[in-house]
């Protein structure tokens, strides 16, 4: 009998359907999700938005708002049943037992408490801790979240740390009382790679630690097979297939888990070589959901059993749980894209040609008002945030130039500067030939329109007071493109051409979902045929299959006109699929550039190598360099001297004197091959010696 | 032939959506009841234009009567017809303005025209502080807080002893005391406004301050400026109330509420219900346009989310 007893679960669902009431009757968000977690585990919930994850969560902790309610199941903590029990006895069930984590730290802190109040209380509240020892207990679990100067930290308002630090903060708080279960939803969402890195690390090593049970919600398949042990896929509200990490993402078995990993890029793979496959059709709306299987109608493999028999979760031989009625049938190698679906075949594009927009050493610099008294009188000292600096780039017609960079790196001041919303500070930029450095009133109609630009946000892209057609035909009115008898005809060929039919001609913004509304913003930009299409995260707002979907169309679109585009995102794996050159910018400042394969391979830039090691990849195998950056990206007004990235560059001891001459001198232009440079004082050959950051396990 | 059958289809189903987006009155039981009030006083205003139970300026009766089966609400201190009065009262408030020197009457009344005023004045005001924003938005926005500064019936009686009376002069000073107000709405919403993309996107494509402010963001302005509007026309009855109580308002001969209000005042201890009637008239109807406004906004807001 040496059998060791098994501990309980520490959460167990079973066959929990949560529904909210509405006018005129009530909507099942979730329907028949069973998992349990148990201790020192991690849990991750997994799936698109609108899908119910969240709504999980909140169920768990009793926080389904006024009209939601657990319909059906039960929800056991540590054995005990929580459904149907309520207010003080729910309290003094669940205690202070459960801890939970949201993506925004900026709301779970209150601003106007100091942070070692909002934490101590915690501590007084509900273990009736002294103020003293409670303090003294926070600066402990401050230091265990790595937080620097924790002691100092306990007297600061939230607003005077970063967000990767307020995001510590808020997990030490959850750690205070040692909960035995910890729910974390989207708790890097908000945050940029580097630092969510450094959180996904502290996270797995606190779950070691204390032997806390995690349930990890995100959207995103790399953050979940980096940090949990398994996984639940969750679809239209119901959980869909649940396994060990290794056994979801190296053989799916459910069509809608095979499908999502087809819907992203991995990290190094390009648009030549590797296609993306989006997911037909749309998620059902949770009250016209269809009979049998909920996926059916959008999965490859449906056959008549699916339409009208709703599948079990049932356990398969190797352990894994999954929905479907024919998951030992399925053979994801033999797996075809069904036409409606299948994406453009692309072709290598000429970085040698003739170059459309030429940008030399171009900057772009914002005034910042003083408050002192001779700074209102204009007698103060003017201060500047420099945020984009001496930037240079060619862009040949016809490719893709992406440009990567955390978040206030002056990406988006860039494209805002070469579109004309903001007017160049100093340098040059030629687009076509002429000079684009003014504001975009100053500039010729024929130049406005070859320059076009596609915004991120698909919610605001679209102004909802007008129809799809009448706003795609504005271009057309405003530039005479078209003969004005023609204008619908064209307006409804442009919508065809990006998949969505002439019957969207009189639909207004809201009936849109994000995916289609995008398309509308693409199908703006493209009507008065640009020459460049400036991209500001186009894709990062969607979800996996829609982003799929979105980016096989801008492929697409640049095929069959030649467009040329400048393409922003923060996703590391989309820039390198879908761009020719990339540009890597930090604190306004372009640190590499060059043909994509070259940037993602050595000689890198100590700061795209950290980026790179930092990328979450979907994919549990894949070995990447360990490399945190650390402290936070310094304010562009008083950029560090030198080379800006000096004060957190983990290379910079290669250099003699504790790289000294990277805080005093700024650095050299290295060519490391055609078009590749590197702003680095680094020499070439020991940046050629760094080994590639992601290897392939070998099993 | 293809475009002729889609329109022919579409007709009903535009009355459809009208009919769809007007019913949301009826979600609210205090926008119906605030409708059904507004909507009682635009009936007996349309009724008097045709039909009241006497000749509201002739003496016919005994002066000062309490309410009796011939004289429905009394008599006032001329021996006119209280009700008859009250009736054609309605008229220069909702529906017609009467323009100096002539008998000719425009449709639209005085409370409905200075909203009106108001509102565009306001808007046009607002949007150019909000959306150009810098030197425009404070110059405006100053002198339109020095305005509000001053007290309102010092304004109305500025204007009034300025241009002298009459019912475009009322209409003047209910939309100089309205704009700075609805500037301010108009404001506040276009600063949200112009911070998304299809601000943007309409810039990146040269369009013209014009075109941006009033095409791209003034329609998704109008459901909080309509419901706004409708609350200014109960403050525009009021003040109007007010003026012909201090004796500026509209000019004589058609009935104001307000001047009734004062008239019967100093009658006040032979005939007490004359005061009652036209002051419960003028603000059944501003709390019928308040409840009206508030119930549509509380369902706009909702819809939205």
């Amino acid at each position: 009998m040496s059998e060791l007893v098994k501990a309980p679960p520490v959460l167990t669902l079973e066959d929990v359907a949560i529904a909210y009431k509405i006018r005129g009757g009530e909507i099942e968000a979730v329907q028949n999700v069973s998992f349990e977690i148990n201790r020192g585990e991690t849990h991750g919930i997994v799936g698109e938005s609108g899908c119910g994850k969240s709504t999980v969560a909140w169920a768990i902790v009793n926080f389904l708002g006024a009209n939601g309610y657990v319909k059906r199941g039960s929800i056991k903590f540590q054995g005990q049943e929580l459904v149907g029990v309520t207010g003080e006895e729910l309290r003094r069930l669940r205690g202070d037992q459960i801890a939970m984590v949201y993506q925004d730290p900026m709301q779970a802190l209150n601003p106007s408490m100091r942070l070692g109040d909002q934490m101590s209380e915690v501590l007084t509240v509900h273990r009736g801790m002294e103020q003293k020892e409670a303090e003294a207990r926070c600066i402990e679990m401050l230091e265990r979240v790595y937080m620097p100067d924790a002691a100092n930290v306990m007297r600061r308002y939230p607003h005077q740390i970063s967000g990767g630090q307020q995001q510590r903060v808020v997990i030490a708080t959850a750690l205070l009382n040692n909960p035995a279960l910890l729910i974390m939803d989207e708790p890097t969402t908000a945050l940029d790679v580097t630092v969510e890195a450094a959180v996904l690390d502290l996270i797995a090593e606190l779950r070691r630690d204390f032997d806390t049970a995690i349930m990890y919600i995100t959207h995103n398949l790399g953050v979940v097979a980096r940090v949990s042990t398994r996984v639940g896929v969750m679809y239209a509200g119901e959980m869909v297939e649940r396994g060990t990490v290794e056994q979801i993402y190296e053989a799916p078995q459910h069509p809608y888990t095979q499908g999502l990993l087809r819907c992203v890029p991995k990290l190094g793979s390009d648009k030549v070589s590797s296609m993306l496959y989006p997911i037909r059709g749309r998620v059902p709306p949770p009250n016209n959901r269809p009979t049998g299987c909920i996926y059916g109608p959008r999965c490859d493999y449906v056959q008549d059993r699916c339409r009208n028999e709703r599948p079990k979760l049932r356990q398969l031989p190797n352990g894994l749980w999954v929905r479907c009625h024919f998951a030992e049938d399925i053979n994801p190698g033999e797996w075809t894209p069904s036409e409606d679906i299948a994406p453009p075949v692309v072709g290598i594009r000429d970085l040698n040609a003739e170059p459309i927009l030429k940008v030399n050493n171009l900057k772009k610099y914002y005034e910042v008002k003083g408050t002192q008294l001779k700074d209102v009188l204009g007698l103060g000292e003017k201060r500047y945030v420099k945020a984009v600096e001496d930037a240079s780039f060619k862009i040949p017609e016809g490719t893709t130039l992406g440009v990567v960079g955390e978040s206030g790196c002056g990406k988006s001041t860039l494209i805002k500067t070469l579109i004309g919303l903001e007017d160049t500070t100093e340098g040059e930029a030629r687009f076509l030939g002429f000079d684009i450095t003014g504001p975009i009133s100053e500039r010729d109609q024929s130049l406005i329109q070859e320059l076009q630009m596609v915004f991120q946000n698909p919610d605001s892209t679209m102004n909802p007071s007008y129809t799809v057609g009448q706003q795609i035909a504005r271009p057309m009115q405003l530039f005479r493109t078209v003969p004005k008898a023609e204008i619908r005809a064209e307006v409804i060929k442009l919508l065809n051409s990006m998949r969505l039919g002439a019957n969207y001609y009189d639909r207004l913004p809201r009936q849109l979902s994000g995916g289609e509304k995008q398309r509308v913003g693409i199908a703006r930009a493209l009507a008065s045929h640009p020459d460049l299409v400036l991209c500001d995260e186009p894709v990062s707002a969607l979800d996996v299959s829609v982003q799929a979907a979105i980016l096989n169309l801008l492929l697409e679109i640049q095929q069959e006109f030649n467009t040329t585009m400048v393409f922003i995102a923060h996703d590391l794996s989309v820039v390198r699929f879908f761009s020719d050159q990339v540009a890597v910018m930090y604190l306004g400042q372009i640190m590499e550039i060059g043909p994509a394969e070259a940037i993602y391979t050595p000689p890198y830039h100590p700061y795209s190598e950290a980026l790179l090691s930092a990328v979450p990849i979907p994919d549990p195998t894949v070995q990447q360099k360990h490399i945190r950056l650390e402290g936070s990206v310094p304010s562009a007004i008083d950029p560090p001297s030198g080379c800006r990235f000096h004060t957190r560059c983990p290379r910079r001891k290669l250099l003699p004197d504790d790289g000294q001459i990277c805080v005093t001198d700024t650095p050299p232009w290295r060519e490391a091959a055609d078009g590749h440079r590197i702003f680095c004082h680094i020499p070439l050959e020991t940046l050629r010696s760094f080994d590639p950051v992601i290897s392939q396990e070998v099993s | 032939m293809a475009v002729q059958s889609m329109t022919t289809k579409r007709q009903p189903s535009r009355w459809e959506k009208f009919w769809n987006t007007a019913s949301i009155v009826f979600e609210s039981r205090v926008a119906t009841v605030g409708m059904s009030i507004v909507l009682f006083w635009v009936l007996v205003a349309f009724i008097s234009l045709f039909w009241t139970p006497y000749d509201p300026n002739a003496s016919n009766f005994t002066q000062n009567l309490g309410p009796n089966t011939t004289n429905l609400l009394g008599t006032d201190h001329l021996g006119r017809d209280i009700l008859s009065r009250l009736m054609q009262g309605t008229q220069v408030i909702l529906l017609k303005t009467r323009l100096p020197g002539s008998d000719i009457s425009i449709p639209g009344g005085v409370a409905i025209w200075g909203v009106l005023g108001s509102l565009s004045l306001g808007t046009l005001l607002g949007l150019n502080a909000g959306y150009r924003g810098g030197w425009w938005d404070q110059i405006i926005m100053q002198v339109l807080d020095a305005l509000i500064a001053f007290p309102r019936i010092v304004l109305y009686l500025v204007v009034i002893a300025a241009l002298g009376q009459g019912d475009l002069v009322v209409i003047l000073a209910i939309t100089i005391t309205g704009a700075p107000g609805v500037a301010r709405l108009v404001r506040s919403l276009a600063l949200d406004i112009k911070t998304r993309d299809y601000i943007r996107a309409a810039e990146t494509r040269g369009e013209s301050v014009w075109y941006i402010m009033f095409r791209e963001i003034l329609p998704n302005a109008r459901g909080p400026l309509l419901v706004d509007g409708m609350l200014r026309v109960g403050y525009a009855i009021f003040a109007i109330g007010t003026l012909g109580f201090l004796g500026i308002g509209l000019p004589p001969p058609d009935p104001d509420w307000g001047n009734m209000v004062n008239e019967a005042r100093r009658n006040i201890f032979a005939n007490q219900l004359a005061v009652i009637w036209p002051a419960v008239a003028i603000a059944s109807l501003v709390i019928g346009l308040n409840l009206f406004a508030d119930g549509l906004r509380e369902e706009l807001t909702r819809y939205q989310k």
